[in-house]
């Protein structure tokens, strides 16, 4: 973020010391950016509707209102709770948010029979019902700020959240399928006739606050007991014990709860913050070694034995030529390439395509959907949003001074880029497809909160790293008092920035 | 900890960055594949959105789109059935499309260049004006004869066609193909009934999906004779020259000898051009084919049209429907030097020569038209859908010039006289001069024997109002009779339909 001239002028962050650098939290800056969003996502829905309905109904502001309301709400607890916070986040994920519903929104129109297009509730739907989430989301994400004044506060749950975290990823699995599985995935908690939410999402939150723990903890002993081989420093035998126990938790994921996705999102997030911790590539090399030979293993296994392998050997079939069976296992992905192709470097125009043709396009394929309408250039803009919160998470993580935070915060802010990838790579046939949400933007409740979760972890990290460090603190840079330095906290290093 | 952060923020950016190339490779370069992919069902969606115009004819639609409510609004209907399928061909939901459906396609959708003033005025006013109309050449009298001709033939022939044209202009009158089917079921919207009735059809007896009048090739039996008889005139023979016959002849290098179809067939050892083409004497054929030499009949049929693989009946000088090439074949012995048996074969239509019906009805048409053939086609007029401006009106051109004008003058006597006098008399009708050539092709050793007629009719001033081919194909003993008496019922049909093109 280049600095601006004037200094930030929020009265509850002004420095008080003469002398001492006015600290700027730029949350007016945040501000304009929401507001600039917001107009984005009212756009996007007046478009929508004249696409739709051939007209703009005197009520089309009516969604970007709520939401307004619910982020600017949460701006405002942002200013008092995190002041000094990034404030390029919450616009970001207000932006993919907005659109989301947007997006969900005009499929609830193209759902429904053109009588009744324009008398259509706007509460009434999946969009309506990402609406309800958007609010419970946004609500549960200022009650972790407002809970969480310090991220460092969580690494004395560690081994709970670790624990917590396996028995969320493990449930589906124990579950009967009836209870568990929703188009051969078994990821789910369903309650029969209230709904189903998917604990794998924050079961991710979870397990990366143990890793960051467990990680810091036990860093210099990875990174130092090593041996050479081939000129690389490999770790002792028995350091990789943990490592090995993820991997075969995420195997474990893959074979009951036949998705390859989560697996791959969990093993590739416990190798990035071991990455991290100990700066050695050894790791790397060696989680793309088991992860590589994993799922060709799988691909082998589930071409010879079949059994519970059998659902990634086939989408692999499907990946390398989905038009092979273009009416039956390739349907999906050949209609989400055909949707993106359709929509070509400008798109059919917000309301101008035919999401519905893709099966599933509210959930794993709203990237498809939504390409089709805003083409290439509207596609590569929300890709660089996404890539923008990463960026952002990971700026955080590098200015933040402890490590814990580092790993949390980077190991989450990465996280969120892999499942971008994963999903998006899968849709348009770089990787081979496996059901994740697209964050922000899928219809669906567990997503969307657990995602928000991570959003406000990233928000309470960011506020820690862009605090400053001199003048000794006072009420606004430690609410709750307490000692002034952050440093004396801190458990680990001397920073070295 | 801070370096291995920084790296993992390139690698968050090389995942992106992977992601944006692929994008842009799909969203970009194979942005068309995918668009138009079969299995796009946007495409078809869009493409009902518009009512498609009418392809017209006579001032009678015989393809128009009725409004049905449902995700594709338009249903493609034919109420002419199996009268007019072969031009119209179809415009189903999931297969290909064929005929004028598939040439004009562009302009009956709407999409075409030539309506963007159209889409651009119904983009501010908010009207839904369809595609334009095409109207065609047909003569709707003289299709009903040639359809009813052909399928109610007195001969048993299960397969044939027959086409008709007016020699001055190219207009089509009349094209049939039997057997034919009903292109309904094909445009259906229920995609599996409409694969199933296309499956049918595919798989059906004598091909009713294939077009004969244009895309079919037959040995042409005596037709040919004209072919030769021109050769002949252009080379110091006149009509009444005489010229060798006999019985029987045979070729100097096959012991295979050639006859005439029955004994009282030119029996005399000379006799004259007129008379030889009068009652089809092969003998004479045959040896004046080799007198003329094999260059000089190739180079004939030729220039009346064999060997051309590129001519299509549509537009004049746009694409249309693909018309096949015919051909004299070979006539070399195996060392490359003529072989006079082939030769004399040839000259008889047989052997390896195989033409199209439409090829057949221009020899007849440049005999009538003073030696000028012209380029047939079928569509006469595009209209705007609001049918006030017209883009495109037929004007008619010239294909070649195969004889001129004296020796078709004398072609023309002889096969008036062939009507007149000799094998083709049931192409008479009252008030009209008609001229035309039967002919009798061998099909094959087990078959039987494929009948023609080519022909044309001259008003009593003399001006040339139709020319005609009919097929019968394995029709038989008679079929070149028949042929005659169905070609002079169309001809017939289209010099009475004088409003309706």
């Amino acid at each position: 973020m280049t600095a601006a001239a004037a200094p930030a002028a929020s009265p509850a962050t002004t420095g008080e010391q003469p002398g001492v650098r006015l600290a700027r939290s730029r949350r007016n800056a945040e501000l304009s950016l929401l507001l600039l969003a917001l107009v984005i996502v009212a756009a996007y829905g007046a478009t929508v509707e004249a696409t739709v309905l051939d007209t703009v109904t005197p009520d089309f502001w009516v969604p970007t209102a709520v939401l307004a309301g619910v982020f600017l709400a949460l701006h405002v607890v942002i200013r008092f709770l995190a002041p000094y916070a990034d404030p390029a986040l919450l616009p970001a994920v207000a932006l993919l948010n907005g659109i989301g519903v947007g997006f969900l929104r005009r499929l609830d129109l193209a759902r429904a029979a053109p009588a009744d297009r324009e008398s259509l509730a706007i509460f009434a739907g999946n969009g309506g019902r990402q609406f309800a989430w958007t609010l419970a989301s946004v609500m549960l994400a200022a009650g972790l700020l407002a809970l969480m004044r310090d991220h460092r506060s969580v690494s004395r749950y560690a081994y709970t959240l670790g624990l917590a975290g396996i028995v969320l990823v493990m449930i589906p699995a124990v579950l009967p399928a009836k209870y568990s599985e929703i188009y051969g995935a078994k990821l789910w908690i369903i309650v029969p006739g209230v709904g189903q939410i998917q604990p794998g999402e924050f079961a991710k939150l979870a397990l990366l606050a143990f890793f960051a723990y467990y990680l810091v903890r036990k860093r210099e002993v990875l990174s130092l007991a090593s041996h050479r081989f081939l000129g690389i420093d490999f770790p002792r035998g028995r350091d990789l014990g943990p490592v090995l126990a993820v991997w075969a938790l995420s195997v474990l994921v893959l074979v009951f709860e036949k998705d390859l996705g989560t697996s791959l999102l969990y093993f590739g997030m416990f190798v990035v913050t071991l990455y991290i911790a100990t700066e050695r590539v050894s790791w790397l090399l060696i989680g793309l070694i088991l992860f590589f030979g994993g799922a060709y293993l799988a691909y082998v296994l589930g071409g010879v034995v079949g059994g519970p392998f059998a659902n990634f050997h086939l989408r692999a079939q499907i990946w390398l030529d989905p038009f092979a069976d273009p009416y039956q296992d390739g349907y999906q992905l050949v209609q989400g390439l055909l949707a993106l192709g359709s929509g070509g470097l400008f798109g059919a125009g917000p309301g101008g395509g035919e999401p519905l043709e893709i099966p599933e396009v509210q959930n794993d394929f709203i990237f498809a959907g939504i390409g089709e309408e805003i083409g290439l250039f509207g596609l590569s803009a929300l890709l660089v949003v996404y890539l923008l919160i990463v960026e952002r998470g990971l700026r955080a993580a590098l200015a933040v001074r402890d490590s814990f935070g580092k790993l949390l915060a980077g190991g989450l802010a990465f996280t969120l880029g892999l499942q971008v990838f994963v999903i998006v790579g899968g849709i348009s046939k770089l990787i081979p497809l496996t059901g994740q949400t697209t964050p922000f933007l899928s219809a669906g409740g567990s997503s969307l909160m657990a995602n928000w979760l991570l959003i406000a972890v990233l928000l309470r990290v960011s506020d820690a790293a862009r605090r400053p460090v001199t003048g000794g603190g006072g009420p606004a840079a430690r609410p709750g008092g307490g000692p002034p330095e952050q440093l004396h906290g801190a458990p680990t290093e001397v920073i070295r920035p | 900890m801070n370096a291995p952060l920084r790296r993992v923020g390139v690698v968050a950016m090389v995942l992106f960055g992977l992601l944006f190339a692929n994008l842009n490779w799909i969203q970009a370069y194979k942005a068309d594949e995918y668009r138009n992919s079969d299995y796009n069902g946007r495409v078809q969606v869009a493409e009902y959105e518009r009512k498609r115009g009418n392809i017209e004819a006579g001032g009678t639609a015989l393809a128009t789109s009725k409004e049905t409510g449902g995700k594709l609004r338009f249903l493609r209907t034919y109420p002419g059935g199996e009268k007019y399928a072969h031009v119209l061909g179809y415009k189903p939901v999931n297969l290909g499309d064929t005929g004028i459906e598939r040439v004009e396609n562009d302009f009956l959708a709407g999409t075409s260049d030539a309506l963007i003033a159209n889409r651009i005025k119904d983009m501010f006013t908010g009207d839904e004006t369809g595609g334009g109309n095409v109207l065609l050449t047909l003569s709707k009298r003289a299709q009903d004869a040639a359809f009813n001709g052909l399928s109610n033939n007195q001969v048993g022939a299960k397969k044939g066609a027959a086409i008709a044209f007016d020699p001055r202009t190219g207009a089509v009158q009349a094209l049939v193909s039997m057997p034919s089917f009903d292109p309904n079921p094909l445009a259906s919207h229920d995609t599996d009934e409409a694969t199933a009735a296309y499956n049918k059809l595919e798989g059906a007896e004598g091909g009713p999906l294939k077009n004969r009048a244009l895309s079919e090739v037959l040995p042409p039996g005596s037709t040919f004779k004209i072919v030769v008889a021109a050769a002949a005139l252009e080379n110091g023979i006149g009509k009444n020259t005489q010229i060798p016959a006999g019985p029987s002849y045979t070729p100097p290098t096959s012991g295979t000898p050639i006859r005439n179809a029955v004994p009282s067939i030119c029996p005399e050892s000379e006799v004259t051009l007129i008379s030889a083409v009068t009652e089809s004497c092969n003998t004479g054929f045959a040896k004046l084919g080799v007198e003329l030499g094999a260059d000089t009949v190739k180079e004939k049929a030729r220039q009346f049209g064999f060997e051309q693989d590129d001519l299509t009946v549509g537009q004049l000088g746009e694409d249309g429907l693909p018309v096949a090439a015919s051909r004299t074949g070979a006539m070399q012995g195996p060392d490359g030097s003529t072989d006079p048996a082939a030769l004399a074969q040839s000259s008889i239509g047989q052997r390896d020569v195989k033409m199209t019906p439409l090829q057949g009805a221009l020899i007849a048409g440049a005999v009538a038209n003073g030696g000028s053939q012209m380029r047939p086609y079928l569509v006469r007029q595009l209209l705007a859908p609001d049918r006030t401006t017209s883009y495109y009106t037929a004007k008619p051109r010239e294909l070649r010039q195969p004889v001129s004008g004296q020796v078709s003058s004398d072609l023309r006597d002889m096969m008036v006289s062939v009507v007149e006098n000799g094998t083709g008399r049931n192409a008479k009708f009252n008030g009209y001069t008609v001229g035309g050539k039967t002919g009798t092709a061998q099909s094959g050793p087990q078959t039987p024997d494929h009948g023609w007629f080519i022909g044309f009719a001259l008003d009593s001033k003399g001006t040339p109002v139709s020319a005609v081919c009919v097929v019968l194909e394995e029709a038989g003993s008679g079929g070149s009779a028949e042929a005659a008496r169905i070609a002079g019922k169309i001809m017939q049909a289209a010099a009475a339909d004088s409003g309706g093109r």
